[in-house]
């Protein structure tokens, strides 16, 4: 079990590292997309590529990052039901969802896509738009992808199947960060309710 | 047995969909496990065409290059940015002083700057942590009813989700197979008689109520003037004049300009007197306007801007939706930098947090699609046309149901989950029926933004929770005790609003014009953009020709009917036709670069 641990511990750090990189992707696509419009208007200067880059880069943010948002507990559940049952039910059902629902789903689409990248690859898709950009990079984008989620996966089941065995603390609970909505609330009432509270009392002497 | 699976596929594939929702796993996988399960049974018992396996991939290149899904990050990103760059708290703290000593004035202010934030972001969250921790407080100090207090916060901040620029629009107009464009000028009049309506809510109250919504003393401000007025009649002189412009200006262009866009323009003028005025008045140190005017007008100008910069070049046709957000986002950027309220720490949180919600997004559509092209595949939609269609009372009758329906199950489920199962289902029934897509999308989207303040899950109370005192505490300023604001009064805060919320889908059905009086004339559009667009058409629409020609194409495979089955019905059609045009356009790229290339 120790190297099972010890490979979800690497797994992690992994899907960490590309969450982290994959970030700045985010940035990009808006500032390509703004500065699209801008020289667009302004210059009459456009081109289909800084159109498909776009996109590009986007189907890069939600793919790649399919397994860091797994880590993060991210991808959202309905548990009208099962928030009543105990802690290590859900656990359980955590357990039987990766097995039966999202390896398979994983496998499926690695295995129907596959195909499809290697033709590109092979013919050198272009777009069909003039100035388009080669396809099969942003095609392989979608099994690399499910293969970041698969792998993700395979680390949330060691992590669980561990906690089960009273190994390690609950892994469902979200690692010593806050949410963002706390960070918000914190940096709001650091910087900015204190302020204005210290300017009304100084007003009032 | 067969043959009852066989008849029955489509209510036990629905039925399966509840089960294995309800089971508590991830959305995403549950959806897609459902696909794949009775795609895969469906293939076995020779229901389903075994090329409905090839086109699944396919679909999800599509959802790569959807453009209209890729404002979702740009949104988001944006307000993610503004959340952080002190505009929400500069605009409630000067707009709460200048109507706080009018009785009910607090909730104007927390209404109205909510209605401000909601037309420069479509995110709940940012306005109602603000304001939960700017203006609650206040309320509280000088003896709001906590129930009202809470539940103003809440409902302003979910305005957000059916002003325009939101989320839930954008969602909407994806999977209604409308234009982003369209569903944000729809969505326009219905956002702003909303806002009234909440404003009327707290009229009534402080006549009614007087007690539950005091006016604050005159002592509670402190933007003044040295001899101690409060300096409005220069503000109200300063308004007049700014209305005076634009109006003026309004008068002076030609019939012909689009009311929408003279709408823009007109009111870009009166802000640029106003603001023109006060940097005078400022720079030239001249103290002919108050305190109060130089402040209300510089806090109005970033969000005014961003709006400009959004909406304004969405509406004047300059840009996309998309586009727009991009524009947004690096604005709200630019203006946090600019007032040092953003660092790099601060810029990572909010590309991480846009990543995490643009997966989960984009996954759940993903694993839907996966549904959904299976549930085609069995003839599901004409399942539930034929459940919808035969309702009594024709469209009306369909209306309330689907609307009791959207309204029930946003108690259960979050708005993204809704619009992807939900709606690629009674879509199509709507199209048929006759009704106006434009109007369907912005009738649900008021609905569903009940489903932000529903107890217990609505965001906008879980927020507003996270947020108010939690224990009894001493308020700074006054120096008395203040009990804690409990759970059950921001619930029972909420149930007002919410039956606001019903009267206006109501409106929305009784007066459809509403919507669509915002629908007016064509906006112009850029020319550049339009030949990009023209091109990407006409591929599209050799593809759907070549599709349509070549039975044997794998195209056509999409819509995965039964073989030797009658055509699929009209509904299941357009719904995938809608969805799979960029497939075809891809499948056909595929197949016309083939030649071309050695």
């Amino acid at each position: 079990m120790n190297f099972f641990l010890s490979l979800s511990k690497r797994i992690d750090q992994f899907s960490g590292w590309v969450g982290r990189w994959v970030a700045w992707l985010v940035l990009a696509s808006v500032l390509i997309s703004a500065g699209n419009a801008i020289s667009r208007k302004a210059f009459d200067l456009s081109s289909n590529a800084f159109l498909e880059i776009q996109w590009y880069l986007f189907a890069g943010v939600f793919l790649l990052a399919s397994g860091y948002t797994l880590m993060r507990q991210e991808h959202v559940k309905i548990d009208v039901i099962s928030g009543r049952f105990s802690k290590r039910t859900q656990i359980w059902i955590d357990i039987v969802g990766t097995c039966v629902f999202l390896f398979p789903f994983v496998f499926m689409i690695i295995k129907l896509s596959m195909p499809l990248v290697i033709d590109a690859y092979v013919k050198h898709e272009m777009s069909s738009n003039a100035g388009g950009l080669i396809r099969w990079p942003v095609f392989a984008l979608l099994p690399l992808g499910m293969l970041v989620l698969g792998i993700q996966g395979i680390s949330e089941l060691i992590k669980r199947i561990a906690f089960l065995q009273g190994l390690i603390p609950d892994p469902t609970k979200k690692q010593g960060s806050r949410t963002p909505e706390e960070e918000l609330a914190e940096f709001l009432l650091q910087k900015e309710v204190a302020a204005r509270e210290a300017a009304l009392i100084g007003a009032r002497k | 047995m067969t043959a009852f699976l066989l008849a029955n596929m489509a209510p036990i594939m629905f039925g399966s969909l509840i089960v294995f929702l309800l089971f508590g796993y991830s959305v995403t996988f549950s959806l897609a496990a459902c696909g794949l399960f009775f795609g895969l049974v469906g293939i076995e018992l020779g229901v389903i065409n075994p090329a409905f396996l090839q086109a699944l991939p396919l679909r999800m290149f599509g959802i790569m290059q959807n453009d209209t899904l890729l404002a979702i990050p740009f949104f988001t990103f944006m307000g993610l940015i503004l959340e952080r760059s002190g505009m929400a708290e500069d605009l409630l703290d000067t707009i709460g002083q200048l109507f706080g000593p009018i009785r009910g004035g607090l909730g104007y202010a927390v209404i109205l700057v909510g209605a401000m934030l909601a037309a420069t972001t479509g995110v709940v969250a940012a306005s109602v942590i603000s304001m939960g921790l700017i203006s609650l407080p206040i309320m509280l100090r000088y003896g709001y009813d906590r129930r009202v207090a809470s539940g103003v916060i809440a409902a302003s901040g979910t305005l957000a989700q059916i002003i325009p620029p939101s989320l839930v629009l954008i969602v909407l107009a994806d999977q209604l197979g409308r234009s982003v464009g369209d569903l944000y000028k729809g969505a326009f009049i219905p956002g702003f008689v909303l806002t009234g309506l909440y404003i009327v809510y707290v009229v009534v109250l402080s006549f009614l109520q007087p007690q539950t919504v005091p006016a604050l003393p005159a002592a509670a401000r402190t933007i003044r003037e040295d001899n101690g007025t409060a300096g409005l009649r220069s503000l109200c002189v300063l308004f007049v004049l700014s209305v005076l412009a634009a109006v003026g200006f309004a008068k002076s262009r030609p019939d012909s300009v689009p009311l929408d866009e003279l709408i823009v323009t007109s009111m870009c003028v009166g802000v640029g007197v106003a603001f023109a005025a006060s940097l005078v008045n400022k720079l030239g140190k001249l103290g002919l306007l108050s305190r109060m005017a130089e402040r209300v007008t510089f806090v109005l100008i970033p969000p005014l801007a961003l709006i400009f910069l959004v909406l304004g070049t969405i509406f004047l046709g300059i840009a996309t939706p998309t586009e727009g957000g991009a524009m947004g986002a690096t604005g709200a950027l630019v203006m946090a930098l600019a007032r040092r309220r953003i660092d790099l720490k601060l810029i990572r949180q909010a590309m991480d947090s846009t990543m995490k919600l643009s997966s989960f997004v984009l996954f759940i559509l993903i694993g839907a699609t996966v549904f959904s092209l299976a549930f085609q595949g069995i003839d599901g939609p004409k399942w539930v046309e034929h459940l919808l269609t035969g309702l009594p009372g024709g469209q009306l009758g369909f209306l309330i149901v689907v609307n009791i329906l959207v309204f029930v199950l946003a108690f259960f489920l979050d708005f993204f989950e809704l619009a992807f199962i939900l709606i690629p289902l009674i879509g199509p029934v709507a199209e048929k029926l006759g009704i106006d897509m434009i109007w369907f999308g912005v009738l649900l989207a008021v609905n569903m933004q009940t489903s932000f303040m529903h107890p217990p899950f609505g965001f906008a109370l879980f927020y507003l929770r996270s947020v108010a005192p939690h224990e009894d505490y001493t308020d700074k300023v006054t120096k008395l005790p203040i009990k804690k604001v409990t759970i059950e009064q921001i619930y029972w805060g909420a149930v007002p609003f919410v039956l606001i919320q019903i009267l206006m889908v109501g409106l929305i059905i009784a007066f459809p014009v509403l919507v669509t009086g915002g629908l007016t004339k064509e906006a112009t559009i850029d020319g550049n953009k339009v030949l990009l667009q023209l091109q990407a058409d006409d591929q599209r629409q050799k593809a759907a020709a070549e599709a349509a020609t070549a039975p044997g194409a794998d195209a056509s495979a999409a819509s995965a009917t039964r073989p030797g089955a009658s055509a699929p019905s009209e509904g299941s059609e357009q719904e995938s036709e809608s969805n799979d045009e960029s497939m075809k356009a891809l499948m056909d790229s595929v197949k016309k670069d083939e030649p071309k290339k050695p």
